[in-house]
């Protein structure tokens, strides 16, 4: 046993430096509170255990909801990516999405930097292994060693460490990602505090050295050729790209598999975890799908100054000795040589609808989670949840009032909404089909939506926020003056339409109208009725979206509007449900284990229908005329 | 949804001269405006509240007259549930109420819930602290009694249907989907606007079919198809004019059309008749006279239900067996007529060939036994269970508007892929259809999606 001692007294104490953590720890750091960031290896902050990959569709809008907000990941990967793409851009504005192939080592280093930049945290290498708890309050941390760090709020951030387990083959082993220490005490002490633990899997393919792919028989994937970023404040654009490569599985791939099935823990039966359907093992999909013949692969680099690359499409837990026969029948990799290992990994999770939508323990007060602990899979989701913890963990202790999105404000907001009031039984992670106001929740509006949040949250400079306000006014002056100027049907505004092909006038039109057909762009419109403030792309695009998809938006605004006047239904929080008579025990079992803050959130759950949704309000409303009644 | 704008029949189902449709909400006022056409033109959001007005209510789709109204309306708070308040005041009788119900439901609001009036009057105030509890168990009670009557009132196949509508629909949305989230999937094949044209397309006809052929609807739409049937001479004639004198047959004529379709209803004790016109029931005098029941025969197919008179006066002839004999696979009541005459006719005779049907005496000429042949055939509609009925409409509208709704969404959909929408947009309106149809089966479990996204395509990395 080591010797206790005190180490320090911090406001906010966040376990983990993975991408919830660095986000946590940064933003309750600029948001005041003198935050201390611990993590079992300090040459581990921000790894990226599976692809070096940020962003895609739904994910990629979160890394910009996270810059928009004041976050880290969407300016770190900015300096750090490889190539660059926007995804989606045959389909319409609400489904664009930037991805970034990133150098994982530059990433990391870039992150490590900022962070120790950072004035209000100190960053130090430790392995948590129990919480101290006093009344049902946290008060601090003690780590392997014996030091003591206290605090009135703890984000954990544990990724895949707790208690985790790496399996190929018929081998299993304690074991964090990439062969880490694992946390196995905090995984314990987590459940002595009551906490209900699920476990999950997950997996990663294995990496083979480029020195030894033949290209020739791969297709290049290469970047997009115009400068892209994800933060708002980039200005700098890396035009240095390198490609990716495709290539596929073959028949031989497949006879491989089927003649090595009887080798994977997953059919063995050895994994127990529960496995994201969306992030299947090659042998899973050559199982399921197997009438496909054939599976794409992709090839991505890890970075610059490596040859190491992430065989994407190959994830698997086969013996080592299968995965080299698997990466020899893929076209291009008949003689790669394998570097490391693909594997799967299962670890504990907290059960989520034991949070609050902050991100709280509803057990103990200033406890948080974020990340993979809460259930989630990726970079972008850990990121995500880790900014909104530390956001809400500073918030408490500064005493300010917390930070909730909702639905229809961010992706953010459908990831946290579902965790905490769903629940999740398999790894989850973001799809675009999640967001039922996936219209208002685009890519090119992130900072519309969220900039004066971060901003009243402090994590948005003076600066920054003035050239925001400055951006949304020219904006809303322009689309007001093309909603009120009209076009007349005189030669040159003919000859504008014709030159796109679109059919002539026969009145006059109203800007705006003209700009909603298809065909008609904003530089047409300018051209016709020139503006006396030149728009920046942004602007016009923003212009252009807002106009063109109006009825849309319109539509989706008004279901917004019923939501939210459901969501201003508070639920007490002391409210006692099983003094309701009349709720149905299924939904009263959910009620009281989700404890929803507002009758909108009640009505998400699944087995609370609208009859309990009706008898909760007429209950809530009684207890008000009682208090009126008695006052 | 609370607080968005709740409709319902709020007056007993079936019998009254007088039905009232109420509307309660935010939209009252707008959603009957919509509907309502005053003769002097006036709109019913500029006039002053408590208030009523006479006019007729007028189907904004096609333009046609659907009702003769009065109409009262009523600004919160001072209503029932300190909302904005519209009644419809309309022909009493389940097809007309009915129409209207539709209208207003089609037009934005929504069916109300068992006991939500009274829910809203409470939560907006408007009662005490004591009626809480009542209210609540009333909510409980109406809602489980609903759900059961909703569930066994769902026709099997009707069910079935819609369940593979939205599996067309789930299948559509999930390639969607794939497209969106997996863009980098080569092999999967890309949602165009000419594939999805043609789902939905297929989708909007199948709503349609529905719509047209679902009996429940035809009932509501058309009433009952009913042909009195008999020898010349027996009270056809008298039949048909007490059917329409004693329940106030609603004459609905048509603008624009001409007087070939004019269609007669008459309601009887809340069943919905549709007497084949004037014109028809002669015909089928004739039939039986000239041509012979072989040929009566053709022109019974189709009819949901029939009269068939007998003369108390005179024993029974062979042309009356053969009737017996024509419509013995159909349903019927027989009505034994005259009995102000002296008895010929041998009763337990007809009983014999009625069997399991019923068989009314009646003096159409001293009304008498009119009221016996209207308990006959609510009787036979209602199967017995009369009480039930008012719930089982209401699911019935509830079913018709949500088809109508689902029919609009679609149909924009296909408007805007046909003006080039992007898909993502277009499947904005696919997924509501989707959902509205759920709707009408009690499924509407978002997880469907995903579940099905995953199992129609490998994805992943």
């Amino acid at each position: 046993m080591p010797t206790n001692y005190e180490a320090g007294t911090f406001d906010v104490i966040v376990v983990g430096a993975g991408h919830a953590g660095v986000e946590a720890a940064y933003a309750a750091a600029r948001m005041g509170a003198k935050t201390l960031m611990l993590t079992i290896n300090l040459d581990m902050i921000a790894f990226m255990p599976c692809n070096p990959s940020v962003g895609g569709p739904a994910k990629g809008i979160v890394v910009r909801e996270i810059d928009a907000l004041g976050g880290l990941m969407g300016k770190v990967i900015d300096k750090t990516h490889i190539q660059m793409r926007m995804l989606n851009t045959g389909k319409g504005p609400a489904v664009r999405a930037l991805r970034a192939q990133a150098d994982k080592f530059q990433y990391q280093h870039e992150m490590k930097r900022v962070l120790e930049e950072e004035p209000n945290l100190q960053i130090h290498q430790a392995m948590v292994d129990e919480l101290i708890i006093e009344e049902g309050e946290i008060k601090g941390i003690i780590t392997q060693i014996g030091a003591i760090y206290r605090a009135a709020a703890v984000i954990i951030t544990s990724g895949t460490f707790l208690r985790g387990e790496i399996i190929i083959g018929n081998l299993k082993y304690s074991s964090g990602p990439n062969n880490q220490q694992p946390s196995i005490k905090l995984a314990d002490n987590l459940k002595e505090l009551g906490l209900d633990l699920i476990r999950f899997k997950t997996g990663t393919p294995p990496r083979v050295n480029n020195r030894t792919i033949d290209y020739s028989k791969t297709e290049i994937q290469p970047g997009d050729d115009v400068p892209r970023a994800f933060s708002y404040e980039t200005t700098e654009y890396i035009m240095d790209q390198l490609p990716c490569w495709l290539t596929y599985t073959s028949e031989q791939t497949h006879k491989v598999i089927e003649d090595n099935l009887h080798l994977s823990p997953m059919f063995s039966g050895m994994i127990k975890g529960t496995g994201p359907r969306y992030c299947p093992s090659i042998e899973d999909k050559v199982t399921r799908f197997s009438d496909k013949p054939r599976h794409q692969i992709f090839l991505e680099p890890e970075g610059r100054n490596t040859r190491e690359v992430y065989v994407q499409g190959l994830s698997t837990s086969l013996p080592e000795h299968v995965q080299k026969q698997l990466i020899a029948s893929v076209p291009g990799l008949e003689n790669a040589e394998m570097m490391r290992a693909g594997y799967a990994i299962e670890y504990d999770s907290v059960v989520p609808t034991q949070l609050w939508p902050t991100l709280e323990t509803k057990k103990i007060s200033g406890l948080y989670t974020a990340g993979q602990i809460n259930g989630t899979s990726g970079y972008e989701e850990a990121a995500g949840q880790g900014l909104l913890a530390g956001m809400n963990a500073a918030a408490k202790i500064l005493g300010r009032e917390e930070i909730i999105l909702s639905r229809s404000d961010a992706y953010m907001g459908v990831l946290i909404d579902d965790l905490v009031t769903k629940g999740t039984n398999e790894p989850y992670r973001l799809l675009t089909s999640r967001a039922e106001y996936r219209l208002l929740l685009r890519h090119d509006n992130a900072d519309l939506r969220l900039t004066e949040t971060g901003y009243k949250a402090g994590l948005i400079s003076e600066e920054r926020h003035a050239k925001f306000q400055l951006k949304k006014q020219r904006i809303e002056e322009e689309l007001a003056r093309l909603r009120e100027v009209i076009i007349k049907p005189n030669e040159t505004t003919q000859a504008v339409i014709r030159s796109v092909g679109g059919a002539e006038l026969k009145d006059g039109i109203r800007g705006a109208d003209l700009l909603k057909r298809t065909e008609m762009h904003y530089e047409h419109i300018a051209s016709l009725i020139p503006s006396d403030v030149v728009l920046s792309e942004d602007e016009q695009e923003q212009i252009e979206i807002q106009l063109k998809y109006e009825g849309y938006i319109q539509k989706a605004m008004q279901q917004v509007e019923k939501m939210k006047k459901l969501e201003n239904k508070k639920i007490p929080e002391n409210i006692d449900y099983d003094a309701i008579s009349g709720i149905a025990t299924e939904a009263r079992m959910k009620l009281k284990d989700v404890r929803p803050l507002s009758i909108a959130q009640a009505s998400r759950i699944a087995g609370v229908n609208p009859a309990d949704i009706s008898i909760l309000l007429v209950y809530i409303e009684q207890g008000k005329i009682a208090r009126i009644n008695m006052n | 949804m609370e607080f968005d704008t709740i409709a319902a029949i709020s007056t007993p189902m079936g019998e009254g001269a007088i039905a009232i449709v109420r509307l309660s909400g935010d939209e009252a006022v707008e959603i009957a405006d919509k509907l309502f056409k005053s003769p002097n033109g006036k709109h019913l959001t500029e006039v002053p509240s408590h208030t009523i007005h006479y006019g007729h209510l007028i189907d904004p789709k096609t333009g046609e007259v659907v009702e003769e109204v009065m109409l009262s309306l009523m600004r919160g708070p001072k209503t029932f549930t300190r909302e904005d308040v519209v009644e419809i005041n309309c022909h009493g009788g389940i097809i007309s109420v009915n129409r209207v119900l539709q209208l207003v439901l089609r037009s934005g609001a929504r069916l109300a819930e068992p006991g939500e009036f009274t829910k809203r009057a409470f939560l907006n105030g408007r009662i005490d602290l004591s009626q809480a509890e009542a209210v609540m168990d009333l909510i409980r009670a109406k809602t489980d009694r609903a759900m059961n009557v909703a569930l066994g009132q769902m026709d099997g196949k009707l069910s079935r249907l819609i369940a593979s509508l939205r599996q067309a629909l789930l299948e559509t949305l999930a390639q969607v989907e794939v497209n969106i989230d997996y863009p980098e999937y080569d092999d999967v094949e890309e949602m165009t606007i000419p594939v999805l044209l043609e789902k939905c397309s297929w989708v909007r006809e199948e709503i349609i079919q529905l719509l047209q052929t679902s009996s429940q609807g035809k009932i509501l739409r058309e009433g009952l198809s009913t042909v009195i049937l008999g020898r010349p001479n027996v009270g056809k004639s008298s039949l048909l004019n007490s059917l329409v004198q004693e329940n106030k047959a609603i004459v609905t004529e048509i603008a624009g059309t001409t007087r070939d379709i004019i269609e007669e209803y008459v309601n009887v004790r809340g069943v919905p008749l549709r007497l084949v016109d004037t014109a028809g029931i002669r015909e089928t005098e004739d039939i039986v006279e000239r041509i012979g029941v072989e040929r009566s025969r053709e022109a019974l197919k189709g009819a949901d239900l029939i009269l068939l008179v007998l003369n108390y006066g005179e024993e029974l002839s062979i042309e009356d067996e053969r009737l017996f004999e024509t419509i013995q696979a159909m349903d019927y009541i027989v009505v034994v007529n005259k009995t102000d005459i002296e008895r010929k006719i041998d009763l337990n005779r007809v009983h014999e060939l009625a069997g399991k049907h019923r068989v009314v005496t009646t003096s159409l000429l001293k009304e008498e036994g009119i009221i016996e042949l209207e308990e006959a055939i609510a009787a036979l509609f209602f199967e017995g269970q009369i009480e039930a009925n008012d719930l089982t409409y209401v699911s019935n509208a509830r079913h018709i508007a949500l088809l109508h709704q689902a029919q609009d969404t679609i149909e924009e959909a296909l408007m805007a892929a046909e003006s080039g929408v992007p898909v993502d947009m277009i499947q904005i309106d696919v997924t509501r259809t989707w959902e509205i149809l759920g709707e009408i089966i009690g499924d509407t479990v978002q997880e469907s999606l995903i579940n099905q996204l995953f199992s129609q395509f490998c994805l992943g990395k």
